[in-house]
């Protein structure tokens, strides 16, 4: 599948602010601390940057409010009106926090919750699409999921150093989280690499019966929308190099980050901000490219026509 | 609304395509590009048209498939496989997933004859639908901004300002093979399902679940090369010549 940038940027983004949201809807930041209040704006910012970018590839983006119509049967539908929806408590709470410097157990909950929710819908668009088998698993919910808390759990112990907040709750929380995210995108690409394709050009033209199937000539000699959006292919030496490095920056170097921490005895102060913020760029970096694989690995069931 | 319809439809309209008729000639794609690039929605553009980098929206699309039998004969690089054309345009699944996937209504599947279309003026050109045909069976129209796909030529089929020859999608008109066939499957005594069941039409990636309307007829058996040959006369023997060839062996051996 075609690595669109808006859509990448948009489930990083988003992904990122959900899981800080979510984490700031348990209480655990002090909402009287100014980090806090920054955070809960970052929050915002990092949701609507993400919706706002997963806009662009619309043909048509003036009719937009139209894809929250159809909840029933579509994902898209679904995870456009939960992100409305999941903007209600989120924006109580980051009031009640910046001007009252307080925080609210009802909105903070209800704002975990339905992030989650949201994060949830996202990632079942994907892995709802029998056609694209990459995605088609229980697992890829799990890893959007996982990601997004690991994501949140790195920005809160940011926010905890910059200001003495928690280290030890949120440095656990942000271990436990990443290493939880990473052992199921693992699982994930286990589990695309071990799959038997479903359809194959012999079920696709029916001509199995006759014997092996091979195109011969393609419909066209230029590309066309087809080609263009799912025959994306990536060269497995640079899949396997992607994958390491996206591991490697994503998970291994947050984590040993935030586990280092409170071993070394940091209670917060300059050089653990410094530290965190390196963590959550990296983190982010990962993510760049977790989401870049996650669609150029991809096979699409359609390229059975095109010999890709 | 985008839930399929929750009873089977009213009737099952579609396509049989013959690929043992099949000679890959484009007329089909040409003429369904042509009908509907003036017909229902927007017209269907195309970008850089007179460029080396061509490409557009087309509803109907032919490719072609090179099938080695199973112990086939392999001479130089073909032998005994053989060439399939292979026409494609979307197959109105029963259980379309695209229809499903649209977030915002647009695509829909009529409840009374099961034909799979795209509102234009409620698509937002997410481009989901697309994604969820395993087929291949949707375009977006850059231009528009908006899905195209096959509507079975719903502004011909039924269009009582035509004659009633010409009530039939563009696709099937122009054939000139006759390897399309438009009728209702719901009907166990139309055509078309009396061609499926005897020449025993086939479904595309049954396993994708989509149960489509639209089916193929499997190209038929074809001798083997080995037999083939063994019926062509070889030139080089003149042994059972008769009559004008016997008498111009003859001659040609004397001079
Ligand atoms: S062929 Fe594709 S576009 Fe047509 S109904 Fe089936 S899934 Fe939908
Ligand atoms: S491109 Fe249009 S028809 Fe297709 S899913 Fe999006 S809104 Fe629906
Ligand atoms: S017009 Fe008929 S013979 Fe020609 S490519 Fe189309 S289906 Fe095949």
């Amino acid at each position: 599948m075609h690595p669109a940038p808006s859509i990448i940027v948009f489930t990083t983004l988003s992904g990122l602010g959900y899981g800080l949201a979510a984490l700031l809807g348990l209480g655990v930041l002090d909402p009287s601390l100014v980090a806090t209040k920054i955070a809960h704006v970052l929050a915002l910012l990092l949701i609507a940057a993400g919706l706002a970018s997963s806009t662009l590839h619309l043909g048509n983006p003036q009719r937009a409010w139209r894809a929250l119509s159809q909840w029933r049967s579509s994902w898209l539908s679904r995870e456009g009106v939960m992100a409305i929806l999941t903007f209600v408590p989120l924006l109580w709470s980051a009031w009640a926090a910046v001007i009252e410097s307080r925080y609210l157990m009802l909105p903070g909950l209800l704002g975990t919750l339905f992030a989650g929710i949201t994060v949830y819908c996202t990632a079942m668009i994907y892995a709802s699409l029998k056609s694209v088998q990459a995605w088609h698993t229980p697992l890829t919910p799990l890893c959007y999921l996982l990601f997004a808390a690991s994501g949140g759990a790195l920005l809160g112990l940011f926010f905890a150093a910059s200001s003495g907040g928690p280290l030890l709750l949120l440095s656990v929380m942000a271990v436990v989280f990443t290493a939880a995210a990473w052992t199921a995108k693992l699982a994930w690409r286990r589990n695309m690499d071990a799959m038997a394709p479903l359809s194959t050009p012999e079920s696709a033209t029916g001509l199995g019966d006759i014997g092996k199937v091979r195109l011969f000539e393609r419909p066209h000699m230029t590309e066309n929308y087809l080609t263009r959006e799912m025959g994306f292919r990536i060269a497995r030496k640079h899949a396997g190099k992607l994958r390491q490095l996206s591991l490697l920056s994503g998970g291994v170097v947050p984590a040993v980050i935030a586990l280092v921490l409170p071993i070394a005895g940091s209670d917060g102060g300059l050089i653990a901000a410094l530290a965190m913020a390196l963590a959550v760029a990296a983190h982010v970096l990962g993510m760049l490219a977790e989401r870049w694989l996650f669609f150029a690995e991809a096979r699409h069931a359609v390229m059975n026509y095109y010999g890709g | 609304m985008t839930s399929l319809p929750t009873q089977p439809t009213a009737k099952k309209l579609g396509l049989v395509i013959d690929l043992d008729v099949c000679v890959g000639c484009h007329a089909c794609v040409v003429n369904c590009k042509e009908w509907n690039t003036g017909g229902y929605g927007s017209a269907l553009s195309d970008q850089d048209p007179y460029g080396a980098d061509v490409s557009g929206a087309w509803l109907n699309r032919v490719h072609t498939f090179e099938v080695m039998p199973q112990g086939g004969e392999i001479v130089g690089e073909a032998g005994e496989a053989r060439i399939v054309h292979f026409p494609k345009s979307c197959l109105h699944c029963e259980d379309a997933p695209c229809v499903t996937v649209c977030p915002t209504g647009a695509s829909y599947k009529r409840a009374e004859d099961g034909i799979v279309l795209v509102d234009e003026d409620k698509c937002i050109g997410c481009g989901l639908c697309a994604w969820a045909c395993p087929y291949g069976a949707r375009e977006m129209d850059l231009a528009a901004g908006v899905m195209k796909k096959c509507t079975l030529c719903i502004d011909r089929i039924y269009n009582e300002t035509m004659e009633e020859v010409d009530r039939q999608p563009a696709c099937v008109r122009t054939c000139p093979a006759n390897a399309r066939h438009f009728g209702d499957f719901s009907d166990p005594q139309s055509a078309v399902s009396i061609m499926v069941m005897e020449r025993g039409g086939m479904d595309l990636m049954p396993e994708q679940g989509t149960r489509p309307v639209n089916k193929y007829l499997p190209p038929r058996p074809r001798k083997s090369l080995a037999a083939s040959a063994a019926a062509s006369p070889l030139a080089e023997d003149t042994e059972g010549a008769k009559g004008f060839f016997a008498w111009l062996d003859g001659v040609l051996d004397r001079i």
